[in-house]
């Protein structure tokens, strides 16, 4: 589903962030990447969203090279990803409601559905009494679940979760990755990027390990070891 | 289409409407660009009015010799137009309209009547009286007309080169004022975009992570940057309604003020026989500048 072929990537002047990556995700799969500050693993995420290009290499989404994929064919990958960040990446000047609805809207679902599906999704969550409320009146926590919502109603097919726990307790954490690990038993392809030993330590699941942007490690039930 | 369009048209009205601030702000700077450009007009209509006057008090008379007859000279006349056509005007005054006229004008003066008394004569010659856009090159036409040997003959002084120096100076100066209102103008407008474009680029770069989240979720780039576009329109219309009425109430309120030092221009009345091409400047500035500005800012942050 997602292939990196001996990728690399260079910011001037001459700060090489990743070397010569080169792997394979299945559908299905559920990917820790993990790796210290700075190896590299946002930038890594960002190349699969296309939000940055490859200096060499190539990147595959479905057999698409997206070095050659048009903006349009960009947009509709960022659309079939599911995203949860550190930093939530809300619509600050956007209600609870509008928040969600936005991705609804971006893919031109009727007003009818999206009426419908927000505010289920909003009840799924427990954030239906906050409907009208904007971001910035949220805990972090109802800002990361606000996250989560928006980045599962459209039901999409693969989930990248970049240090999705990095501002959360351990109680909201936990509650993030189990449900990540639901989406991924229901068939979705999860990557997780993080530098949380713990979790990656109890995930059991496969562990792509950065360091100095290249890989060190590339197991199937891996562990965080650096 | 019709669906994405009224969504982008939703999300520009609530953005505004949610950033009071900032829009205040945008409009605040547009209304007095907009005004500058404004200020501009009204300067050239005044300008356009005060060196018409000045040209149209600037003519040229052709003394004709006495006993001319009014045929040769109605002659003449047509020789000038036919040369001359952009010529403003050509009038004939005969002798007995010369003596009316200086009558007319000294009736209360006993020494002149008496003066004129004792000449016994009319003593007024025959003249053509014409009169110019105030280009030099005119004049040196008409020059050449009344100069050519079956013309010259028949006139007794023509006063040209008396004035010469005064049109060449004139015209001289109403030239100067046009390019200088033209280069002064032209600075004063890219500075007035400048002003503009940075104001809109600070309050979109205040929004650079709510462009670059729309960007994560995959919005299309007229999904993201429609809704800025229309907010820069909303700017100039609101910047134009404002600025419009500020230049009607300002012509109003000053056109006595003014027509004290200009007599016979009337600002309000320049303001409503050119209402349209106010509207079709604030507008257009306010909409090109604010919808312009919006787009060049937000290309910068959707480039890859």
């Amino acid at each position: 589903m997602i292939k990196f072929d001996n990728v690399t990537k260079i910011y001037q002047p001459g700060t090489i962030v990743l070397q010569n990556i080169s792997f394979e995700i299945k559908d299905g799969e559920f990917v820790s990447i993990v790796g210290k500050s700075g190896a590299g693993k946002t930038t890594l995420v960002h190349l699969i969203l296309g939000l940055e290009i490859p200096t060499y290499g190539e990147i595959y989404f479905d057999g698409l090279n997206l070095n050659d994929a048009s903006p349009a064919k960009i947009q509709e990958i960022r659309r079939r990803i599911g995203g949860i960040y550190q930093d939530y990446k809300l619509l600050p000047k956007k209600t609870v409601y509008e928040n969600v609805a936005y991705i609804l809207q971006v893919e031109g679902k009727n007003n009818e559905e999206i009426k419908r599906e927000v505010p289920k999704v909003l009840e799924t969550i427990g954030l239906k009494d906050k409907i009208d409320n904007f971001p910035d009146q949220l805990s972090g926590g109802e800002q990361q679940r606000l996250a989560v919502a928006r980045a599962l109603i459209n039901h999409p097919d693969t989930i990248i979760a970049d240090e999705p726990t990095g501002n959360l307790d351990p109680y909201n954490s936990y509650e993030v990755i189990s449900l990540l690990q639901k989406l991924n038993q229901t068939g979705k392809t999860v990557i997780l990027s993080t530098h949380d030993r713990e979790i990656v330590n109890k995930l059991g699941k496969r562990v792509i390990t950065l360091e100095g942007g290249k890989i060190l490690r590339d197991e199937a039930a891996g562990r965080f070891i650096i | 289409m019709l669906t994405s369009f009224k969504r982008i048209l939703t999300f520009a009205v609530n953005d505004f409407g949610r950033n009071k601030g900032i829009s205040i702000a945008s409009i605040f700077v547009l209304t007095v660009t907009i005004m500058l450009v404004t200020g501009l007009f009204f300067f050239q209509g005044l300008t356009g009015y005060l060196t018409s006057q000045i040209q149209d008090k600037i003519d040229v008379t052709a003394y004709f010799k006495s006993g001319t007859a009014e045929q040769d000279i109605l002659n003449v006349k047509d020789e000038i137009i036919k040369t001359t056509p952009s010529i403003k005007n050509v009038e004939y005054i005969s002798q007995d309209q010369a003596l009316a006229t200086f009558n007319a004008n000294h009736k209360d003066n006993p020494v002149l009547a008496k003066a004129l008394q004792e000449v016994g004569d009319n003593p007024f010659l025959p003249s053509l009286n014409i009169t110019t856009s105030g280009d030099p090159l005119q004049y040196a036409q008409i020059a050449n007309v009344l100069q050519t040997s079956d013309f010259s003959k028949l006139i007794e002084k023509v006063d040209f080169s008396q004035k010469k120096d005064t049109i060449e100076k004139v015209y001289s100066i109403t030239t100067n004022i046009n390019i200088f209102g033209l280069i002064f103008g032209a600075i004063l407008i890219l500075v007035a975009i400048l002003v503009v474009f940075n104001t809109i680029k600070l309050a979109i770069e205040n929004s650079k992570e709510e462009i670059s989240a729309m960007r994560i979720v995959g919005a299309s780039n007229w999904f993201i940057r429609g809704p800025f576009v229309i907010q820069g329109i909303i700017y100039g219309i609101f910047a134009f309604i404002i600025c419009f009425l500020i230049s009607g109430l300002f012509a109003y309120f000053m056109a006595s003020k003014i027509s004290v030092v200009l007599p016979g221009f009337d600002m309000f009345d320049f303001f409503l026989a050119n209402w349209w091409i106010f509207v079709l400047i604030q507008l257009g500035f306010g909409i090109a500048v604010g919808a312009g500005s919006a787009l060049i800012v937000v290309k910068k942050h959707l480039e890859v």
